[in-house]
């Protein structure tokens, strides 16, 4: 009972920083705008939550920090890429090459750094009642703001008119433009949005999951949240069961080396990749599903002149 | 307010131009940024720009690390033109390399000189057989290729680990993850003495004309731009998209396996655990900032290499921390980027009174 | 020099070094200090594999102050790239040039090929030249003593390992840490996860969360952040550092640490450059040679066990222990070393098993 408890508090936290990005990129995509920058700029939010936590000593102030510092850098992309309509694919790499330069040099100074991250609650009392004690009040806070946050955006894009209408945007840019809302302000929006989840996600590991900068520590997790977003098919409810599974395969494949398992761990290192592949193919198959989720835009610059 | 008004035609100026713009504000950048850390910013610049290139041996590597960039850039740049949106390239050079080093490793020893041949062709099979992954899944259950390409690249390096790891390591190599040297006749044969610039160049130079003819000239490249320009009119005009997505990620593929296939025969000689430092992405950024052009390739490739050496002897003359590097880097690729725009559009200024504008 | 030649089975290596033992002379270059130059292949950060290096970089600039001038470029990935960077040293005049990382090896001799009266010195490979020397140290001597104190702290009698790759490097290292930890408490079990990367600071924490989860109150890695001594911090349990003194990560949970020292094997190879007396060697150095130290003790650490350990490693630096003496069992029962023999470098340097006490079985081991 206690290992499962264990088990799924291990892997809330590992799925939390995919939760967070993912989230944030399928808003961006939810409006027709790919930004492959995730990387970056999850390492830019890293690095500046890091710093900012260190130097004023509240991690929270770090966390603001980091979701603000990915919401700036997620603004070159975007007037490179929706002002002067550069090709988003390319831009959103140069941005990730960008933001993993940006934050090694900014972050020079701080990797000898020792600071006090936010710990996973403990309520006096509700944290220690057996089994559902750790389960329901043992995590990180930034956990419950990852849930938050779902549900903020699942009822940001079904249940309001802002919603609604950035996803007609994603839909077809030229209708919502005759219609007279502003194209490229919205997508603005949206890749802002994306920027400060990504922040939010660096954040969450430099201060929070592994309190501490080194470069590059980000390690490939703005790619994984990439293809979350797709393999949820911009559903937030499937990130966040996709954000999990992917963890947690991640944590199944140590449980089972750590029992004694003798499989190669490359083996297992590439069953999460290999699962979002055939989990991508089942899913796409419904091309009814695609259609009704896949923004139609996604990728393609807009002008309002046509 | 400043807004962007399309021009008639596309601007012939701003084509030779626009480089020149981003170049200038980078250097504008440097200028600001150098002396911030203390250095002199002329030094800096002579630092990454020049003194990389100032030798035979400098020239060598510069088209050493270009040839694998304008290879693989020619191959996504036809796919991308098609909208097929192969960024898997460096699972697919990695697969190539394996390939073509598993047959340098059966054929160890060997002095035929068939054995180069063999292992480009073997590359190029496993190149497109890593591509043909995320086209069938595209054309069969419609599963997104960005995605799909990308994750194959996590699962090729790790199947390349697993080799030098295990069944291919040196058995005399004292257990450690990395296969036999190769011998001579796996080795590309050197092109300029005192350098290592090897007869790879010439591949990755005919290739890119090839890429040039096909995309220019045939009308399975005119078919395929047209699929990608306006896919519902190709559609009406008969033109298979399957067979489309197959072709752009096929010829994508086939030149990333080739270039894997001159990193393993070429520099490193051997396979070891990782046989690349990014080309498959970074190629990806020299196709567009060559504008999907084989012409525009070459010279993007020249430049990106050009930043590699150039970080690399700004922290050996200067100092500079790597990190530097990343950024400067990131800079001009946006700057080159976002100049691009005047080409097909100009500058408006709208009711100068509020000048503040996104850009 | 109290040093051992690490792969003496080699015969071709033998014949390399005979023909090298003739000391080869610096270019007499005009007067002016002599430059040094150092690869690295990470970020030098604050801990870790190439922090070591670099720490030792500044001992030996600063020992040698107004002969030496120093240079490094970090970050340069093994393959390709490498070469050129190590060229690039040679042709802007470094009289001697550090490779720090096993990858180098090749583009190392290569280079060392085009540069004959340049000094070449190589971590952790084991190929030579006459102008390459190479030197790693036994790092397995303080993974024993830091199994010692693990064995001795332990209350669940599980100890957990993250690791890398299946190299003989980090497997030596799991069997050493194991065999210290049983020579004193023959109950203790160690798990290990293989992590398939050597710096990925969030695996290396989940992977030391697993083990905690799974009962192990002592963790150790073989990997370069300190995202393990920090997840013990965090649930309260015991860790041993690698590479460098984490302390400040952990300073509850760090009962030692197995530090890598290169500055002063770096003073006393450079020093021999600038006189003109260097020679490639082949070092494999230990305790005895001051290239391995445990970290500060933990309060939390008895004097008893300081003891303890302060006598074993006198023993291993003064030659009369070696950490694996047989008998040595892998952990499917088979006998490996007899009884009373000590194991040699060769075969210690292509360990492909897990000693008794391990659990599970080694990956694409044959």
């Amino acid at each position: 009972m206690d290992t499962v408890a264990q088990l799924v508090i291990l892997t809330l936290a590992a799925g939390t920083p995919l939760v967070f990005a993912a989230l944030g990129e399928l808003v961006t995509e939810k409006a027709g705008v790919l930004n492959l920058g995730v990387e970056g700029m999850m390492l830019v939010g890293a690095v500046v939550a890091f710093i900012v936590a260190s130097t004023s000593g509240s991690p929270w102030l770090g966390v603001a920090a980091g979701m603000a510092a990915g919401a700036v850098v997620s603004m070159i992309f975007a007037v490179v890429a929706l002002s002067l309509m550069a090709n988003q694919v390319a831009t959103g790499l140069a941005l990730s090459l960008f933001g993993i330069g940006l934050s090694a040099f900014v972050g020079l100074d701080f990797v000898s750094v020792v600071i006090e991250g936010i710990k996973p609650l403990a309520i006096r009392g509700l944290s220690d009642l057996p089994v559902v004690g750790q389960l329901l009040f043992g995590h990180n806070p930034l956990v419950y703001l990852s849930f938050v946050l779902f549900a903020a955006v699942q009822a940001f894009l079904y249940r309001s008119r802002a919603g609604l209408v950035l996803r007609a945007v994603g839909e077809s840019p030229q209708s919502a433009h005759a219609i007279g809302y502003p194209v490229i302000a919205i997508r603005y929006a949206a890749v802002f949005f994306g920027g400060a989840c990504s922040g939010l996600a660096g954040a969450y590991l430099s201060v929070a999951y592994t309190p501490l900068w080194v470069e590059g520590m980000v390690a490939g997790r703005g790619w994984i949240a990439l293809a979350l977003v797709v393999f949820a098919t911009w559903k937030p409810w499937r990130v966040l069961a996709g954000a999990y599974l992917f963890g947690g395969v991640t944590l199944a494949q140590f449980q089972a080396q750590a029992s004694g398992s003798a499989i190669p761990a490359q083996y297992l290192s590439m069953l999460p990749y290999l699962a979002t592949i055939v989990v991508l193919a089942v899913i796409s198959r419904d091309t009814v599903t695609i259609r009704l989720n896949a923004p139609a835009s996604l990728g393609k610059p807009f002008h309002p002149a046509g | 307010m400043i807004r962007l008004e399309a021009r008639p035609e596309p601007s012939r100026t701003f084509r030779w131009a626009s480089p020149l713009i981003a170049f200038g504000l980078t250097i504008a950048i440097g200028m600001v940024l150098f002396p911030l850390m203390g250095k002199n910013p002329f030094d800096a610049l002579h630092a990454f720009f020049i003194k990389p290139v100032d030798s035979a041996y400098g020239v060598g590597e510069l088209l050493l690390k270009a040839s694998p960039l304008m290879l693989i850039a020619t191959g996504l740049a036809a796919g991308y033109r098609a909208n097929v949106w192969n960024i898997g390239a460096e699972g697919q050079l990695t697969l190539g390399g394996i390939a073509g080093g598993g047959v340098a490793l059966a054929l160890h020893g060997s002095t035929s000189p068939f054995v180069l041949p063999l292992m480009f062709v073997a590359g190029i099979i496993g190149g497109m057989a890593w591509a043909a992954i995320p086209a069938w899944l595209r054309t069969r259950f419609n599963a997104n290729e960005i995605l799909v390409s990308l994750m194959l690249v996590y699962v090729a390096t790790l199947i390349l680990s697993i080799l030098v790891h295990g069944a291919w390591r040196d058995p005399e190599g004292f257990n450690f993850p990395q296969s036999k040297m190769f011998t001579e006749s796996a080795i590309l044969p050197n092109l300029l003495p005192e350098t290592r610039l090897n007869v790879g160049l010439f591949v990755a130079l005919a290739v890119v004309a090839a890429g040039w003819v096909f995309m220019e000239k045939s009308f399975t490249g005119y078919q395929m731009r047209v699929a990608g320009l306006a896919p519902a009119a190709a559609h009406y005009a008969g033109i298979s998209s399957p067979r489309t997505v197959w072709l752009g990620m096929l010829i994508g593929g086939a030149c990333a396996g080739l270039a894997g296939v001159g990193e393993i025969a070429g520099p490193i000689g051997q396979l070891q655990a990782s046989v690349s430092p990014g080309y498959g992405f970074a190629a990806i950024i020299v196709a567009f900032v060559g504008r999907l052009n084989p012409v525009g390739i070459v010279f993007a490739s020249l430049l990106m290499s050009l930043l590699y050496l150039g970080g690399e002897s700004a922290q050996l003359n200067l100092a500079l921390p790597s990190a530097v590097t990343g950024l400067f880097q990131g800079t001009l690729l946006f700057f080159l980027l976002a100049a691009d725009v005047f080409i097909h559009y100009r500058i408006r200024l709208r009711r100068a009174a509020r000048s503040t504008a996104p850009a | 020099m109290p040093s051992m030649n690490r792969r003496t089975a080699l015969a071709t290596m033998a014949g390399a070094l005979a023909s090298a033992a003739l000391p080869v002379r610096a270019q007499s270059k005009a007067a002016g200090p002599m430059k040094v130059g150092y690869v690295y292949v990470s970020p030098i950060g604050d801990a870790g594999w190439t922090y070591q290096h670099d720490i030792g970089r500044k001992q030996m600039e600063a020992a040698l102050a107004g002969k030496v001038t120093t240079k490094y470029i970090e970050s340069v990935p093994e393959g390709a790239d490498a070469e050129r960077v190590i060229r690039e040293l040679a042709q802007s005049g470094h009289q001697m040039i550090f490779t720090t990382s096993f990858g180098y090896m090749n583009p190392t001799i290569k280079v060392a090929q085009s540069f004959p009266k340049v000094h070449f010195e190589h971590a952790t490979g084991y190929k030579t030249a006459p102008n390459v020397g190479i030197y790693n140290a036994r790092f397995y001597e303080g993974r024993y003593l830091a199994g010692i104190v693990a064995g001795r702290m332990t209350k669940t009698n599980v100890a957990g390992y993250v690791a890398a790759f299946p190299i003989p490097e980090v497997v030596m290292g799991i069997n050493a840490f194991t065999r210290g930890m049983r020579s004193v408490n023959p109950k203790a079990e160690m798990k290990v996860v293989w992590i398939s990367s050597w710096f990925d600071p969030g695996k290396e924490r989940t992977a030391a969360e697993t083990l905690i989860s799974q009962g192990a109150d002592v963790v150790t890695h073989h990997t370069d952040s300190t995202a393990v001594v920090q997840a013990a911090e965090a649930k309260g349990v015991y860790a041993v550092s690698y590479h460098s003194d984490m302390s400040k990560y952990g300073p509850k949970a760090q009962l030692t640490g197995v530090t890598h020292v290169w500055g002063e094997y770096y003073t006393k190879t450079v020093t021999a450059a600038v006189e003109g007396k260097w020679k490639p060697g082949s070092i494999w150095g230990g305790i005895k040679d001051h290239m391995i130290k445990l970290a500060p003790f933990n309060a939390a650490v008895p004097a008893s066990v300081r003891d303890e350990v302060g006598k074993i490693e006198a023993a291993i630096g003064a030659g009369k222990f070696h950490p694996f003496t047989g008998p040595v069992k892998d952990n499917e029962g088979k006998e490996r070393l007899a009884s009373g023999k000590v194991i040699d470098d060769a075969t210690l340097g292509k360990m492909d098993y897990y000693v008794e006490g391990v659990q599970g079985k080694l990956p694409a081991s044959k």
